[in-house]
């Protein structure tokens, strides 16, 4: 981009072409998630004959109707449903256990302290998608199979949420604690009264990002759920494509594609300052 | 790093680290334990016995050409996977930070396709290259290209690659645009009134400044890469055609549970585990870089 004068801020055509390139940008991030959005508003018919329409149409009621209640294999309301709670017991989960964790490994001294910490670390490395098919057997020796349990808790355990909270914890003063063991508060009530109020934002920002994380889990969904009503809505998708050679049923899939991420988007945008806050912080 | 003030009590610590000791031992260790012991033996066809094979399996493994290419198709795809979506989020932090106004509008815009799921970003790019009904593939029938992703390697590859971009510029941006803001003002107008065009400030000042965001972003978007992109591959092209987008992820799947092949899954499992703890050393390493900076 020309800049004769050198200068830092940008004006007339340099600011222009800077706004013109985010456009293009934001049209490139945009394009596919419209065209979701308008052949879940047209008839099958007007997407079976190329090219379809690029404005909606004026079947978005039925369409949507019909995806939630009938869907292809399973009402998409039901699939939203599993969804929801294994997306809330996923980060909800995550967040307690590593809560108490984190709170018992800085807060205490106790024999294999250290062990603990390296095992809760070491789960860093055995993202589930390395230990499929032993994680399977062991979900169907429990015969938690088409179940929620199945579903939320060999993901519940997490070592960044752990780090998250004990690095948090590592900064509050520790006059706290003091002041608690002087006044002869009990370690619960001093967590629950005082470490737990000074985490709130900790654990919002955390939430949301869990919250996603859960929502879009799709290769394990997959696995262990074979009955179509236990099917969470990211991984019923795909399973609404037919076998053989016929056509898609389009405008009920791309509705219920859309969805499958207005939930997320919604945390996310909603939330953005504790979304970017929660992203940045549980990358450290 | 050590508190100096604690609670007594042994018992009571024990108990609240039980809860997620017991998650990852069952559902983490076991599971590990029992994929390196199963990568050790064959099961008869009846699947009543298991058979010792020492590293059996393993050269198994390696001799078979599926899977050798499967390990280069791994490294396209993420090497294709971490240049585009880093490549377009760095252009477009880069104007964004340009702005004095309105550069928030445009992070509002830009982030939340972090929240469509990788399985459904593969939905939507299907639906635009689908050989019947595509809008784009249809566009590019009009131009003369004749779009089939189903029978071509290297037109399936393209199309999980960007995909799986797609959904990741967000995440990058964000990142770079937080790199940016963080350079100060004054470093940038001083090398401006020195006569630094903007081209040459970005590759002399900018970049080199901006290296430890972007040696994060790579180590992480390898690992998305690695790890987080099976559901584009399975909505999208299943591995095929001719396996040409089977990557390692893609491949336990689909030799474990497609195939029931459970010592070579198991074996696979075993070969994944190290490349994560490699992956997982090299991001530790970064990022103490990144937090000393």
């Amino acid at each position: 981009m020309a800049e004769r004068n050198g200068m830092v801020e940008k004006r007339g055509a340099g600011l222009w072409l800077t706004h013109l390139g985010l456009i293009i940008g934001v049209l490139f991030i945009f394009f596919p998630i419209w065209l979701a959005f308008v052949a879940s508003t047209v008839t099958q018919q007007d997407i079976s004959q190329p090219p379809m329409p690029l404005m909606p149409g004026d079947k978005f009621l039925e369409n949507y109707a019909r995806a939630l209640t009938s869907g292809v294999n399973a009402p998409v309301a039901a699939m939203l449903v599993n969804s929801l709670i294994m997306a809330l017991g996923i980060a909800l989960g995550k967040i307690v256990i590593s809560l108490l964790s984190a709170f018992a490994i800085v807060y205490f001294r106790f024999p294999l302290r250290k062990l603990f910490f390296w095992l809760i670390f070491l789960t860093l490395m055995l993202p589930v998608e390395v230990r499929i098919v032993p994680t399977y057997e062991v979900i169907a020796n429990f015969k938690m199979l088409n179940s929620y349990q199945g579903l939320i808790l060999p993901l519940v355990a997490s070592a960044t949420a752990t780090f998250l909270f004990r690095q948090f914890f590592m900064t509050v003063p520790d006059e706290l604690a003091e002041a608690a063991r002087v006044d002869g508060a009990k370690p619960m009530r001093f967590f629950i009264d005082i470490l737990l109020p000074m985490s709130r934002t900790n654990i919002a920002a955390l939430f949301v990002i869990l919250f996603i994380y859960g929502w879009n889990q799709y290769l394990w969904p997959l696995l262990i759920t074979t009955d179509p009503g236990m099917n969470t809505i990211v991984m019923g998708i795909k399973q609404m494509f037919p076998s053989g050679d016929d056509l898609a049923d389009w405008p009920v899939i791309m509705a219920t594609s859309i969805l499958a991420m207005v939930p997320p988007v919604l945390v996310v945008v909603g939330m953005q300052r504790l979304f970017v806050r929660g992203l940045v912080e549980s990358e450290k | 790093m050590e508190k100096r003030v604690t609670f007594k009590g042994i018992w009571l610590p024990i108990l609240l680290v039980l809860p997620q000791l017991v998650i990852t031992v069952v559902f983490f260790f076991y599971p590990a334990g029992q994929a390196i012991w199963q990568s050790l033996f064959i099961p008869d066809p009846f699947g009543l016995s298991m058979q010792w094979v020492g590293l059996g399996n393993f050269e198994y493994l390696f001799s078979d050409p599926y899977y050798r290419a499967s390990f280069v198709t791994t490294a396209v795809f993420s090497i294709l996977v971490t240049v585009v979506s880093m490549g377009v989020a760095l252009y477009l932090a880069v104007l964004a930070d340009r702005l004095i106004k309105g550069s928030g509008v445009y992070r509002t815009l830009l982030i939340w396709p972090y929240a469509v799921a990788p399985a459904v970003a593969g939905v939507l790019w299907l639906f635009m290259f689908n050989t019947r009904v595509g809008v784009v593939a249809w566009y590019l029938g009009l131009l003369g290209y004749d779009w089939n992703h189903v029978l071509n390697e290297g037109e399936a590859m393209g199309l999980v690659v960007v995909a799986s971009a797609w959904g990741r510029i967000s995440y990058n941006f964000l990142f770079f645009l937080a790199g940016l803001q963080a350079i100060p003002k004054s470093v940038i107008e001083a090398a401006a009134i020195d006569g630094a065009h903007f081209w040459t400030r970005f590759r002399t000042i900018v970049f080199p400044l901006l290296s430890p965001t972007t040696f994060f972003l790579l180590v992480v978007n390898i690992i998305y890469a690695f790890f987080e992109t099976f559901g584009v591959i399975h909505t999208i092209t299943s591995g095929g055609p001719q396996q040409a987008t089977t990557i390692l992820v893609y491949k336990v799947f689909s030799d474990g549970f497609v195939g029931q092949d459970l010592g070579s899954s198991a074996a696979q499992s075993v070969v994944l585990l190290f490349l994560v703890s490699i992956l997982t050393v090299v991001q530790f390493k970064f990022i103490e870089r990144r937090v000393h900076y």
